[in-house]
């Protein structure tokens, strides 16, 4: 027979360590990362363009080619995603056919990138011939994050409380005054941070602008939309499957760490807007 | 049978309202004159439609999925239901107050800027003045004229009320229809909303939810009582408490039940 508190100290030791060997796991790839990669960062590995003849040369292209990346996904997914979150949240009426879109959104979200990798290589660059480029990664980008942020989007409109729109409506508000003057502006946090998520996955996204945007070697900024631009996972991809050539790992750890360094300012930059609106609007 | 109206002088006149949800048949025929300025206390047990009366008077039943209302409503003289009325005018001009005070996530002033903002009624200094009026109207200047930039949240829950009441009279309602407005207050919050009902009187037709009989005899010309649906009793007020004529409405009051 185990006693109670035997048990519970038990169960507290086994806790406690575990939780450290997951903590530390993650310690430990931030570490090893930064370790290895801020060997090769400096100013120069900042601002010039890759040598893929050497393995060599910095990685400007593709930090600008991600950020080039992100920007054109967001601006696809974003007014659509919103959108469609407000006619789900506010305006269909909570049927199958509601119910049922529902759930396909929920499954796009977790659909694998290689299907969409797959269609944007197939339909985007042959099919309609925009070639591998800026343009098609950015896309097929696009729906990638667009289920993350109709889901996350609709998720925070739902949980706006019902009498802030009774309100609004008993002072004769119309139902579209309701939802962009109140509804939307209550969820707003909530939407921000579904959008900051959908940037996130758009900017550590591999699969896609390797099969839809570039090689990840760009030696030059795109000078249009359908000019190839890879970014800097895939940057990261190439250099380090040239396991022989040490200068080209080292790399791939600078440009992991860039690629680190930047989610880290994304996921402050959400938790100071998601602070910041909540002590605007809550109690 | 066309019903032929004659409009006679009372400021609401329901004539054989019937509103159901889904299958639900909450109100059975309800006809009802209410007269102007005057404020009709609406009484009952629990689930008995009262709610759901006052809704019907500014078609906030429309917004809840599956209800259905038959019958006419007529607020001065013009059938609120009628296929040509505006339903965004007719809630601007009957306000409602609601059981949980429920601000908008603003600051105090954009709250009660909000109706007038959303009707085009006034801009600038004209809404500055339109914001004071009403918050002096609902008794509130005083406490929040140093503080409207703060955000509504940070009133009591007596002060959110009045202030929600406060926010329903900036577009210049006739009437301002009330569901039981203190049930979340500590008493003194609740006792300055009777007082400031019985000021509203002078100037709105307030009809008041309650579950709270002395409230009624406190706040209240004309009292309704509701049962299952159907009026059983409506009178003045004075008369209702001292010699109801229904067995019903002498059990409810002597709290046999309720």
């Amino acid at each position: 027979m185990i006693d109670a508190e035997k048990e519970e100290s038990v169960a507290k030791i086994l806790l406690w360590a575990v939780s450290l060997i997951s903590v530390s796991s993650l310690f430990a790839i931030f570490t090893y990362i930064f370790l290895r990669g801020s060997k090769v960062i400096n100013l120069e590995f900042l601002m010039t363009a890759p040598n893929p003849i050497f393995w060599a040369g910095g990685i400007f292209p593709q930090i600008v080619g991600s950020l080039y990346l992100v920007a054109l996904c967001t601006a696809v997914a974003t007014p659509l995603g919103i959108s469609a979150a407000i006619f789900l949240s506010e305006y269909a009426r909570n049927n199958f056919i509601t119910k049922t879109t529902r759930f396909f959104i929920l499954t796009l979200a977790g659909i694998p990138t290689i299907v969409i990798g797959l269609f944007g290589l197939t339909f985007l660059v042959y099919r309609l011939d925009f070639r591998v480029s800026l343009f098609s990664a950015g896309i097929a980008l696009s729906f990638l994050t667009l289920p993350w942020t109709i889901t996350v989007s609709e998720e925070s409109m739902r949980a706006v409380p019902m009498e802030y729109r009774e309100a609004a409506l008993a002072l004769g508000a119309t139902k579209w005054q309701t939802t962009w003057h109140v509804v939307f502006k209550a969820a707003a946090p909530g939407i921000i941070t579904g959008i900051l998520l959908g940037i996130g996955k758009a900017l550590g996204e591999t699969t896609i602008p390797l099969m839809c945007g570039g090689s990840g070697l760009e030696t030059f900024l795109p000078r249009s939309l359908f000019e190839p631009v890879g970014g800097l996972p895939v940057y990261t991809f190439i250099f380090a499957t040239q396991g022989n050539v040490s200068s080209a790992v080292d790399r791939a750890f600078g440009g992991s760490l860039v690629l680190t360094l930047m989610f880290l300012v994304l996921s402050a930059s959400a938790l100071v807007v998601r602070n910041r609106y909540q002590k605007k609007l809550r109690k | 049978m066309m019903a032929i109206y004659m409009f006679d002088g009372e400021k609401i006149d329901i004539r054989n309202l019937n509103v159901w949800f889904e299958d639900n048949h909450v109100l059975k025929d309800i006809s009802l004159k209410i007269r102007g300025n005057t404020v009709t206390a609406v009484m009952g047990p629990s689930g008995c439609g009262k709610t759901t009366l006052i809704r019907a008077i500014n078609r906030m039943n429309d917004v809840i999925e599956g209800s259905r209302t038959t019958g006419q409503i007529y607020v001065d003289g013009r059938d609120i239901y009628d296929s040509n009325s505006n339903v965004y005018d007719v809630r601007r001009k009957v306000g409602m107050v609601f059981q949980k005070p429920n601000p908008l996530p603003k600051s105090i002033y954009e709250n009660v800027a909000f109706g007038p903002k959303i009707h085009k009624m006034a801009r600038g200094k004209e809404l500055d003045q339109v914001v004071e009026k009403s918050l002096r109207e609902a008794a509130l200047w005083d406490e929040v004229n140093n503080r409207l930039k703060d955000s509504a949240f940070e009133l009591s829950g007596g002060q959110q009320q009045r202030l929600c009441i406060a926010r329903a009279l900036a577009v210049k309602p006739d009437v301002v229809l009330m569901d039981e407005p203190c049930s979340a207050l500590d008493p003194a919050a609740t006792s300055k909303i009777e007082q400031l009902i019985r000021v509203l009187s002078e100037n709105y037709t307030v009809i008041i939810v309650t579950h709270n009989m002395q409230q009624a005899a406190r706040v209240s010309d004309f009292t309704v009582f509701l049962y299952l649906g159907e009026i059983i009793e409506y009178g003045k007020t004075k008369n209702i408490f001292e010699n109801p004529q229904n067995e019903l409405t002498e059990k409810y009051i002597t709290g046999e039940f309720g």
